[in-house]
């Protein structure tokens, strides 16, 4: 079972490697990688993007969308000739996930801090109708620092939401350095602790220690549950691992076949 | 205006099972009764508007019509991006509630006053923005907003404001001017709580032996192009009146129909002018202030 979902999480790298070959954010993407194979391939209860009865998916860190796009191709919902339309003129595979064009993108988002508010408004209509579907939330460490992760992290809790799962890609990397360095909010189990979750720490690229929290949610009954996921941006080719700059380049064409073989 | 609110949406909460009521922690005891016979689908939901918003649109989502209730800066500019995007990018039926339109709370100062929000809901594709001009326009708003499919902005007083349709009020659509009195010389049209102002000039107008034409333009979007190219055809000039900036609200919304059909009518906006009001003052007192008394406007007219 591992070897097939590390196999989704390589190919979600590779997608992302193509995908980027114009465009910023893939060292996030990558570092998001192994956390959607997971999901997808592992946790998630979900058949087809119509069945009311899916768990539902925010990609909060929208900037991320090529991994989510590639996971959604490896899911069938969309085709896979269509990732070559990434950010490309008059396609609709945005750089940022935009509800209705593409199957499989619960809401829209891309400006920071908005995913979380919306997935407590899903898991909310979910508790109300006694529906047993869940509400998962990919949200980047660089974006807690918006307050409005914090509004709706104390809405979730006052509401006992042990339905709605957080998963924080914390790789220590925003915009322009080091989370720490730029506003540090690093004791992010304990902020959510204190706003009335529970939490877990797993590395991020160890599928096995992830599959294994995303299966013991909710942590606590009537607590919504955030598991904090140690990243590397970048993470699968050595020369993208960690570096600030990845976040803005693209993977340059004769690169690009090295970068793919070192995935292997 | 907020009881008239209050009375229409306790017979839509009693209709539809799937409308929900959000409050960011306003309304001291205005909600008792909502919330007793409706426990499950009222939240105050803190001081949090820019999450309310958010989880509004999960809802929506998920099949729920939602109405998000709050004072009026709070409810459209705070919590603007959310609005933006959560809910107009993604048409989901949101109703956005905001109480204290104008100088509703003028003494408070200007960060509880609401004299660019029009403007900035007006920028919003899909974006309906209402401001019904009594209690009784209130009442069929709440209705006719439910029933839409995509987001919405409701923009009301808070009490006291007087009747204007006081035998009623039949055939209300959103988008479609109510012609009070038709005249042929000049029309005043109003927004909002300005109505009963626009009534007065009228009277004041008749009184003068002129033939005035009155208009209560409840909705500013979409703006009723029909109503405002009929007007031009029979009076000379249009009035436009609103307890709102004059950039982006009625008067804008109005200018930009003659300029787009390029209509021959001479064009007079009053509102309050492009600066924060920097002094405590009762709504009365910033309108005398701001020359939007009706005596003031005659005389201008
Ligand atoms: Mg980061």
């Amino acid at each position: 079972m591992m070897d097939s979902i590390e196999s989704a999480a390589r190919q979600i790298r590779k997608d992302v490697l193509r995908m980027h070959q114009t465009g910023s954010n893939a060292g996030g993407a990558m570092s998001s990688a192994d956390i959607l194979a997971v999901l997808y391939f592992d946790t998630m209860n979900l058949e087809s993007p119509d069945d009311p009865k899916r768990d539902r998916f925010v990609m909060s860190k929208g900037h991320c969308v090529s991994s989510l796009y590639s996971v959604l191709a490896q899911k069938g919902f969309i085709e896979r000739d269509r990732l070559a339309e990434y950010c490309v003129d008059g396609k609709l595979l945005m750089g940022h996930p935009t509800r209705g064009g593409v199957p499989g993108i619960e809401a829209s988002s891309g400006s920071l801090g908005h995913g979380l508010p919306m997935a407590v408004g899903m898991a909310w209509a979910a508790q109300k109708d006694k529906l047993g579907w869940r509400t998962f939330v990919l949200m980047g460490d660089g974006e807690c620092q918006e307050g409005s992760v914090w509004e709706g992290a104390a809405v979730a809790a006052r509401l006992a939401l042990d339905n709605l799962i957080v998963i924080v890609d914390a790789n220590n990397l925003q915009g322009y350095g080091r989370c720490e360095d730029i506003l540090p909010i690093n004791t992010l189990a304990a902020k959510f602790r204190s706003f009335g979750w529970s939490t877990m720490e797993v590395d991020g690229h160890d599928c096995a220690q992830i599959s294994g929290a995303l299966k013991a949610v909710p942590f606590e009954v009537s607590k919504p549950s955030a598991i904090i996921a140690k990243t590397v941006k970048g993470k699968g080719v050595r020369e993208m691992e960690d570096s600030l700059g990845w976040h803005y380049f693209s993977v340059p064409k004769e690169k690009l076949q090295d970068f793919c073989d070192e995935l292997e | 205006m907020r009881t008239a609110m209050l009375k229409q949406l306790s017979t839509c909460m009693r209709a539809d099972e799937s409308l929900h009521l959000i409050v960011a922690d306003t309304g001291f005891h205005v909600f008792d009764d909502l919330q007793k016979e409706f426990s499950s689908r009222y939240m105050n939901i803190g001081i949090s508007e820019a999450c309310m918003i958010g989880v509004a649109a999960g809802l929506a989502l998920n099949d729920k019509r939602v109405i998000c209730y709050g004072i009026v800066p709070f409810v459209t500019m705070r919590c603007f991006e959310q609005i933006r995007n959560d809910l107009c990018s993604q048409n989901l039926p949101v109703t956005v509630i905001g109480v204290g339109e104008g100088l509703t709370y003028g003494a408070a100062g200007s960060s509880h006053h609401s004299l660019t929000d029009i403007a900035v809901m007006n920028a919003l594709p899909g974006m309906t923005v209402v401001c019904p001009g009594d209690p009784v326009e209130v009442q069929h708003a709440v209705e006719a907003v439910l029933n839409l499919d995509g987001p919405s902005y409701l923009r009301i007083g808070k009490s006291g404001e007087p009747l204007v349709h006081r035998d009623g009020l039949q055939g209300f659509e959103l988008g479609r001017g109510i012609r009070l009195r038709q005249g042929r010389d000049v029309a005043v049209i109003s927004t909002g709580n300005m109505l009963p102002t626009a009534e007065e000039i009228c009277e004041k107008l008749l009184a003068a032996g002129r033939d005035p034409e009155l208009i209560s333009m409840h909705t500013v979007k979409p703006i009723d192009r029909e109503l405002l190219i009929d007007v031009a055809g029979r009076c000379r000039s249009i009035v436009t009146i609103e307890e709102h900036s004059v950039i982006g609200g009625l008067g804008a919304a109005v200018s930009r129909v003659v300029t787009d059909e390029g209509l021959a009518v001479k064009v007079q906006r009053f509102g309050i002018p492009d600066e924060f009001v920097q002094e405590a003052g009762s709504q009365m007192f910033l309108r005398e202030k701001y020359g939007l008394t009706a005596e003031q406007i005659v005389e201008r007219i």
